[in-house]
């Protein structure tokens, strides 16, 4: 029974003990577990695979992916920080500003700002964009300032890249994720040491109901917390607390430069991937020469 | 011992197979059946090579799978893989590709689901 028990948590958890972490490695393969069938199995993983959307704002998105393993969890991230492409094609940028000012009463035009680059589309690019609007995220960036007699007639590239290049091409700001943590209480703990459990874990974590006239503590909300490990210099809470985090499910937070919105970098990043894919698959099925 | 002709002709046979195979090339372990192979991988790195390695684990067929970099600033990975028995590991290679196909499409089509307003979720049944 014990010994199932903790094949479960080797299986499920991973565990944060007072000195390392444990069960770090995905090790459900086939044939590594006598009475598990570990072989693929497509069905099993769309009947458990599941995304909760948890919060959806301006350029940021926070969403759970349930059922997963962290190579491809990973994948994805990898993929959303390093394999992006600038939605921005190729386009010619003049920037012309005369008079100057001094202080903005004074002169005009003496601050160049990012809104001052327009889109020139070159050859057939007007026909292939007809409703493109090409310009800066942000319009409000000053690029130089200027004094009477002064002027910049420029004009610029536009180079698409991907954030491998260098993290300029990169339309996504940040792409993380964290494991659920689970945190179990092993003994009853009341009390005093009630009190001081609930210190050691970030805000919500733990809350304190009255049972009885005796202060008990119970984990309120896991996922609130940040794994500071602070209950373990504590000798008398160490041993009545378990730290884990689930091995397969991904709390993943999203950022956006602005360019497009963190949902279609989302979907993009999966594509990506079955694009990495099909490009051998395909390579594969060219007929081998004999 | 092979004569000059026969390596000759073995060499551009390998000329050929890269003009014809670009981004994935085979080494086939000597004294075998295709049974153990390794895929060279260009342009890839712990991406692709990750995630593939863990859907070609999880084959029943396959004895063993791992990847390595070969040198950090070489963007390709070598991929070995070994089956059990007499199976081409080419096989088990496809399929994994296959599998993490399958398991992006899956993630894709939940995600755009759960995307879409309540009220018209209700419209796409999981699939079972």
């Amino acid at each position: 029974m014990a010994a199932e028990r903790s094949v479960a948590e080797m299986r499920e958890r991973v565990v944060l003990g007072e000195f390392g972490v444990r069960n770090v490695h995905t090790t459900d393969f086939p044939g590594n577990y006598p009475g598990y069938d570990d072989a693929w199995d497509p069905r099993r993983f769309e009947e458990e695979f599941r995304v909760d959307v948890v919060r959806e704002e301006d350029g940021v998105l926070e969403f759970d992916m349930v059922g997963i393993d962290a190579a491809v969890a990973n994948a994805f991230r990898r993929i959303l920080l390093a394999e992006f492409q600038l939605k921005i094609k190729c386009s010619r940028n003049p920037e012309a500003a005369r008079e100057s000012s001094d202080p903005n009463e004074l002169y005009f035009n003496h601050k160049v700002y990012s809104k001052h680059m327009t889109w020139v589309p070159l050859g057939n690019q007007a026909d292939l964009f007809p409703d493109a609007d090409f310009r800066p995220v942000h319009d409000d960036i000053l690029i130089a300032l200027l004094r009477p007699g002064q002027e910049i007639d420029v004009l610029m590239h536009c180079v698409k890249g991907v954030g491998k290049d260098h993290a300029k091409f990169s339309p996504v700001a940040t792409a993380s994720y964290r494991l659920l943590p689970d945190i179990t209480l092993l003994q009853p703990v009341e009390d005093e040491a009630a009190e001081t459990l609930q210190k050691c874990f970030s805000p919500g974590v733990i809350e304190i109901q009255n049972v009885k006239g005796k202060k008990v503590a119970r984990v309120a909300n896991a996922r609130l917390d940040t794994f500071s490990r602070e209950v373990f210099r504590h000798e008398g809470l160490k041993n009545l607390v378990r730290l884990a985090r689930v091995r397969n499910h991904y709390i993943f937070t999203v950022e956006s430069t602005g360019i497009l919105p963190p949902d279609v970098l989302v979907t993009e990043a999966i594509k990506i991937l079955m694009g990495k894919c099909q490009r051998f698959l395909n390579e594969l099925d060219t007929v081998p020469m004999e | 011992m092979a004569d000059s002709g026969e390596r000759k002709a073995s060499l551009e046979m390998k000329t050929l197979w890269h003009l014809f195979f670009p981004n994935l090339w085979q080494v086939q372990a000597d004294g075998t059946d295709g049974n153990c192979v390794t895929f060279m991988l260009h342009d890839e790195d712990h991406t692709l090579g990750n995630s593939l390695r863990y859907m070609v684990m999880k084959n029943p067929d396959v004895e063993f799978c791992g990847y390595c970099i070969t040198h950090p600033s070489e963007s390709k990975i070598n991929f070995r893989i070994q089956t059990r028995g007499s199976l081409p590991a080419v096989e088990p290679f496809r399929k994994g590709l296959n599998d993490l196909m399958g398991v992006c499409q899956h993630v894709l089509d939940t995600f755009e689901v759960r995307l879409l307003p309540e009220e018209l979720r209700g419209l796409f049944v999981k699939r079972g």
